[in-house]
């Protein structure tokens, strides 16, 4: 489900003229002789989701520690809820919450010791650092594993808790480094409604991920990175649209008989098909549409292909994403992208 | 850098943006009872570092003990305020690796995006080493009295002896820090730590008498850091011209600090 939040919820006040909770310009970052970051702009506005895409060593965690203050930029600049995050790096930590794929918290501390930390660290009072603890516990069902030390969570209670760590402080801004990385698909799941209830609750938040099929889920606005440059950016639809057209997708019965279905498909003249033999499918850009897909079924029929599936669909943002950088999302794998393309998908799975 | 300075209301929504001196004082006490918790909760740390030293102990007293001669008094009170210096010295490893630790899980940067006193994650760190090595301190003065070390130079200087001893531990806990922070890897800081620690312990007064050593080695060894602060402990504990060894040991805990407390922020804010 799509939560859909008007940007007028909840906004913080005291944001002049621009509704932008997140504002980029020209940011550059290099470490050594490596350009992680070149050029960049972005903009989140309140209340939205902005999902910063790319695949690994792409920029998405060096843009993620500059604007969390961890990190200097070499030029540009940048403003989180209207704060520079160089000249008011101080104020700023007071308004965003940060938490990421490496799930922040001590291992040693009870769940609850942990929020309790980071709310002295806040500078709250005591009875309201208790207090904010005990309602993020609630919050991200917590409350009953409050007092085990954090060794004993299993890996979606650890993201919870990280995630319920970042809140404490109670920021406008959040900042999501890969928050579901590593983890099955149900606590995957289970997060993203949590994030979509923090986002409901009029929260700006900067997601980075891997996964597309999050990034369709949650984010209002998608900045692809790559290289450390943004290559795309836009709704989900209006990157599907910059392929355009439609795609054949099929899906074979057995699995040896995959790469001949796929020539079958180049035969087609539209594209290069893609396959993923464990999905036991293929696609291509049919151009011509139906008449596309008739041909396709011809061919396949001819070269006695058993079929569990075979239809037209709109690119997905896999497609959009092995478009534009030529890559799976999961990580550096540039030859020919032929096979398992959806590899970082089902790693959980 | 920016030249739009119309900036807003900040709209944070705890804390206060600004750093006074209680709200860092607030902070470190916070991660110091954080880092004593993580001592608590993992006794076999400390059951490890206490027992390296009993081991020392117990092997200088009963096996090598014997071959040793020392001038005047008995071997074992040379030995213990040797074994003192090595049990804040070697427990100190812990600093850089808990440190190397927290930075690989994250929390470091975690610590480090909230608005707390930037100063506080080392200060804390250190503090709760020094509070471990109290414990490990008094450990070492029980089991040395077990085996026949007694406190010569009346209760005033044993308190002396132990409460130097712990400052230059605390001091010692910078280096770690440093060390920590620059290798980034547990392991490493381990390796990095422990190298130069065999070296300053063993090439000093803390079990044998320098003038045993080859020429050579006395020259490093009766300047080094350990051996001035072996022989101001041994002076405090059993007698002897204390303030001979005193202003060394005093001139190397101060120049520890001096160098490597700003070395470990600059390292922390340059993370």
């Amino acid at each position: 489900m799509q939560v859909t939040t008007t940007a007028a919820v909840s906004q913080p006040s005291g944001l002049t003229g621009t509704d932008a909770m997140i504002e980029v310009e020209d940011l550059s970052k290099a470490f050594g002789s490596v350009q992680a970051l070149v050029g960049v702009s972005l903009h989140a506005q309140a209340g939205r989701v902005l999902g910063l895409l790319g695949p690994n060593g792409a920029g998405k965690t060096t843009l993620v520690r500059i604007l969390a203050t961890l990190l200097q930029p070499d030029s540009g600049h940048a403003r989180v809820a209207g704060l520079d995050i160089v000249r008011d790096a101080v104020a700023l930590r007071s308004a965003i919450g940060l938490a990421g794929q490496y799930a922040a918290v001590d291992e040693l501390l009870t769940g609850r010791e942990n929020l309790e930390l980071v709310g002295q660290l806040y500078h709250l009072g005591r009875a309201e650092r208790r207090q904010r603890a005990e309602r993020v516990l609630e919050q991200f069902q917590l409350a009953g594993a409050a007092d085990r030390p954090v060794r004993t969570y299993s890996g979606g209670m650890r993201r919870r808790l990280d995630l319920a760590a970042s809140l404490v402080g109670q920021p406008p801004v959040l900042i999501l480094d890969e928050p579901t990385s590593g983890l099955d698909p149900r606590s995957r799941v289970d997060l993203w409604q949590h994030i979509e209830d923090l986002v409901a609750g009029g929260t700006t938040i900067l997601l980075t991920t891997q996964y597309l099929e999050e990034a369709d889920r949650l984010a209002h606005w998608i900045v692809v990175i790559d290289t450390g440059r943004v290559i795309a950016q836009g709704t989900t639809g209006q990157l599907k649209d910059q392929i355009g057209g439609v795609v054949i997708d099929l899906q074979v019965t057995d699995p040896a008989q995959l790469e001949v279905a796929a020539a079958v498909l180049a035969g087609l003249g539209d594209g290069q098909p893609q396959t993923d033999p464990v999905q036991r499918r293929a696609t291509v850009p049919a151009n011509g549409g139906a008449k596309s897909l008739l041909a396709a079924a011809r061919g396949l029929d001819d070269a006695g292909i058993a079929l569990d599936d075979l239809g037209l669909r709109r690119p997905s943002l896999d497609d959009v994403f092995m478009a534009l950088t030529g890559q799976r999302p999961d990580g550096p794998a540039p030859p020919p992208p032929r096979t398992d393309r959806r590899r970082g998908a089902r790693r959980q799975g | 850098m920016t030249a739009t300075t119309t900036a807003p209301a900040p709209p944070h929504a705890a804390g206060s943006p600004s750093m006074t001196p209680a709200l860092a004082l607030g902070d470190i006490a916070a991660i110091t009872r954080r880092n004593l918790l993580h001592i608590v909760r993992s006794p076999q740390l400390l059951v490890f570092a206490s027992l390296q030293p009993v081991i020392f102990v117990l092997l200088f007293r009963y096996v090598f003990g014997g071959a040793i001669s020392v001038r005047g008094g008995s071997y074992i009170n040379y030995l213990i305020p040797g074994i003192f210096v090595q049990t804040v010295l070697f427990g100190g490893n812990a600093t850089a690796v808990g440190l190397a630790q927290d930075l690989r899980e994250g929390i470091i940067d975690r610590f480090r995006s909230l608005p707390m006193a930037r100063s506080a994650v080392l200060a804390g760190r250190t503090l709760a080493d020094l509070a471990r090595n109290v414990v490990t301190v008094a450990l070492m003065v029980a089991v040395g009295t077990a085996v026949g070390f007694r406190f010569h130079a009346g209760p005033a200087a044993a308190v002396a002896a132990l409460v130097w001893v712990l400052a230059f531990g605390y001091a010692f806990s910078w280096v770690f820090a440093t060390i920590g922070l620059v290798t980034r890897n547990p392991e490493a800081a381990q390796f990095a730590a422990g190298l130069p620690l065999f070296l300053l312990v063993f090439a000093s007064s803390a079990f044998v008498p320098v003038q045993t050593m080859p020429g050579w080695l006395q020259a490093f060894a009766n300047v080094q850091p350990v051996s001035v602060t072996v022989d101001a402990v041994r002076a405090l504990s059993q007698g002897g011209p204390t303030l001979h060894w005193f202003w060394p040991s005093l001139a190397w805990t101060t120049g520890i600090l001096i160098v490597f407390v700003p070395l470990a922020v600059r390292q922390y804010r340059r993370l």
